[in-house]
């Protein structure tokens, strides 16, 4: 039996996906969620195979539910109108259906899904899709991370750093910090060009947390953040600091 | 373009500015003892040539307009027609005094003089009608680049309202799919009042103004299509004293500012979400608050923003000339758009 989600914040929109799965015996709707923080919970509970999923809903949007799953099940969007999502998609998602679709579109999105043979590749799919949608993504003012079994909207101006930790991120605020597993060069992208700056191959610094520049040993410097933190700068990075700052 | 040469303003002043020369003239010759009779003849002959010369003038610098290179033949022609102007003169006095010695010999000794003061006239002939149809085209210009202000503020002002939100359209359609299959009746009520909406929407003329109850009665259709889309979670209420139904308000300003609030509201919460409209009349003006629940955490960054704002802020520019009209706050949970609308319409 094949576990699915539906997650879109309309009823109606549920309900239609609802009533197009009724002809398939093999796929159970284990869970129906009306926004993303539902959603996160219901895929942590019942691991489904396959989720449908609305990209605007209330508080985070459907890709952000996505980058707070660690393992996602496969994905077959469902929204109402979104050039870049289209784009993004193209290459690799299981589908996207755009509102209003007719039964065969959906039936072809969901054979799609049957028909593929491995399971983890459309798994795989759907983490490509979250790190090529990204590149696609325009600037981000703020961040979604998980915190204990809770899901916090970071906002970029509360960010005072980003540290690389393997695979993951370390997001900084000002007395605590949150994981991501994101890369360095994802937030370096999409995160502020004006507010930002990436001033060490580990470090992104917000500028507005900077209150010194101090130089450090053999002819390096540090830059001192508003809550006493010091992070390296690299000399590419000093550099491209001091052209910020119009130094 | 009025026509210069040919209407009264430009004869009257221009025959009483030749009058005046020739009195002038005529004083200056009898200064000099020239016998009454002649000098008057002579100062008639003299300035009656040289004003005919200044409407030759006159008539040429209009159709053909100077600037574009061509001073060459301008100068030329400024110093060929005051020598032609003097030389007719000289000629036409010669034959009617052909018998007085002394006023031939005076005439022959003030030529040069006639002609400086020829060519001073007539260049400043030249310099007037320049001037005058060179303001005339600035002024044409400047109607022009009016007409086509106003021609391109009313598209962007048919484009402000006509803005409507493809996602609003699509997910009512995917409602109404649903709809379809379980709830026919529903599913038919529901095209018809996305048919009103959007025949509505697309008739409305930015010209003309609607009295809020009309607006209000077109508000209530949207209303109605969200509140399908998104069920018990939205809920709405309008409070509209009596005399703020009959104030004017320019069509579908208020429809956006709610679909504003809906969305702000909707997709920063995540309980249900009341949306009040408040419509008050004050002097002069028609006083609206839209109200919406949003969380001060998540959405300090968006506060404010967002299209559906600052396309209104812009209409409100574009209709009054003002800028101060809407105005947002933050209370608590709760986000207030006011919006203003002058009544001298």
């Amino acid at each position: 039996m094949i576990k699915t989600i539906l997650i879109d914040d309309e009823p109606l929109a549920r309900s239609l996906v609802k009533e197009y799965l009724k002809s398939y015996n093999n796929i159970t709707i284990v869970a129906e969620c009306g926004d993303g923080f539902e959603g996160v919970k219901a895929i942590a509970q019942h691991k489904p195979d396959l989720i449908f999923l609305d990209i605007q809903m209330p508080k985070i949007t459907g890709f952000e539910m996505l980058e707070l799953i660690d393992e996602p099940p496969a994905v077959i969007f469902t929204t109402a109108f979104d050039a870049f999502a289209i784009k993004a998609f193209e290459a690799h998602a299981v589908d996207y259906l755009l509102k209003p679709f007719s039964k065969e579109r959906f039936e072809k999105a969901v054979n799609k899904y049957l028909s593929a043979t491995d399971k983890t590749k459309t798994q795989n799919a759907t983490n490509e899709i979250l790190q090529s949608t990204n590149k696609h993504y325009e600037e981000q003012n703020r961040v979604v991370v998980k915190f204990g079994g809770n899901i916090r909207i970071l906002n970029a101006a509360e960010i005072f750093y980003i540290e690389a930790y393997d695979d993951y991120v370390k997001i900084f605020t000002k007395d605590d910090y949150f994981l991501k597993k994101k890369t360095m060069s994802y937030f370096e992208d999409t995160l502020s060009q004006n507010d930002f700056l990436r001033v060490h191959r580990s470090y992104i610094v917000q500028l507005q947390q900077i209150t010194k520049i101090e130089p450090f040993e053999k002819g390096n410097h540090v830059a001192l953040l508003k809550n006493g933190k010091k992070i390296p700068l690299s000399r590419k990075g000093y550099s491209a600091l001091k052209d910020k700052l119009g130094l | 373009m009025t026509t210069t040469a040919g209407n009264k303003e430009f004869w009257f002043p221009y025959i009483m500015w030749w009058i005046l020369w020739a009195v002038v003239h005529f004083f200056l010759l009898q200064a000099f003892g020239v016998q009454n009779k002649i000098a008057f003849v002579d100062a008639l002959v003299s300035n009656g040539l040289l004003a005919l010369s200044g409407f030759i003038t006159f008539t040429a610098f209009r159709f053909y307009m100077p600037g574009k290179g061509n001073y060459l033949y301008r100068i030329i022609y400024l110093i060929a027609l005051p020598a032609i102007c003097v030389f007719t003169t000289k000629f036409a006095l010669q034959n009617i005094f052909f018998d007085n010695d002394d006023y031939l010999k005076f005439l022959e000794s003030s030529q040069y003089p006639r002609y400086v003061f020829a060519f001073l006239m007539i260049a400043l002939m030249g310099i007037v009608s320049w001037l005058r149809y060179y303001m005339l085209e600035q002024n044409e210009n400047k109607k022009r680049k009016n007409d086509a202000e106003i021609l391109l503020r009313d598209a962007e002002l048919s484009n402000l309202r006509q803005q409507l939100q493809p996602h609003f359209l699509f997910n009512s359609l995917n409602s109404i799919s649903a709809l379809a299959g379980s709830e026919p009746e529903q599913a038919r009520k529901m095209i018809q009042q996305l048919s009103d909406f959007l025949r509505g929407t697309l008739k409305k003329d930015d010209t003309q103004t609607v009295t809020l109850q009309s607006e209000l009665e077109h508000l209530q259709l949207y209303l109605d299509i969200e509140k399908v889309r998104f069920g018990h979670r939205l809920v709405t209420e309008i409070i509209c004293d009596d005399n703020a139904k009959q104030m004017f308000i320019p069509p579908l300003l208020l429809q956006p500012v709610v679909e504003n609030a809906i969305k702000f509201g909707l997709y920063d919460t995540l309980d249900a979400v009341t949306i009040s409209i408040l419509a008050k009349a004050s002097e002069n003006y028609l006083e609206l608050t839209i109200s919406n629940p949003f969380d001060k955490a998540t959405s300090k960054a968006n506060a404010g923003t967002g299209f559906g704002l600052n396309s209104i802020n812009r209409r409100l520019w574009l209709l009054f000339g003002r800028n101060d009209l809407l105005q947002t706050e933050q209370k608590e949970n709760i986000f207030l758009t006011r919006i203003k609308i002058p009544q001298v319409l």
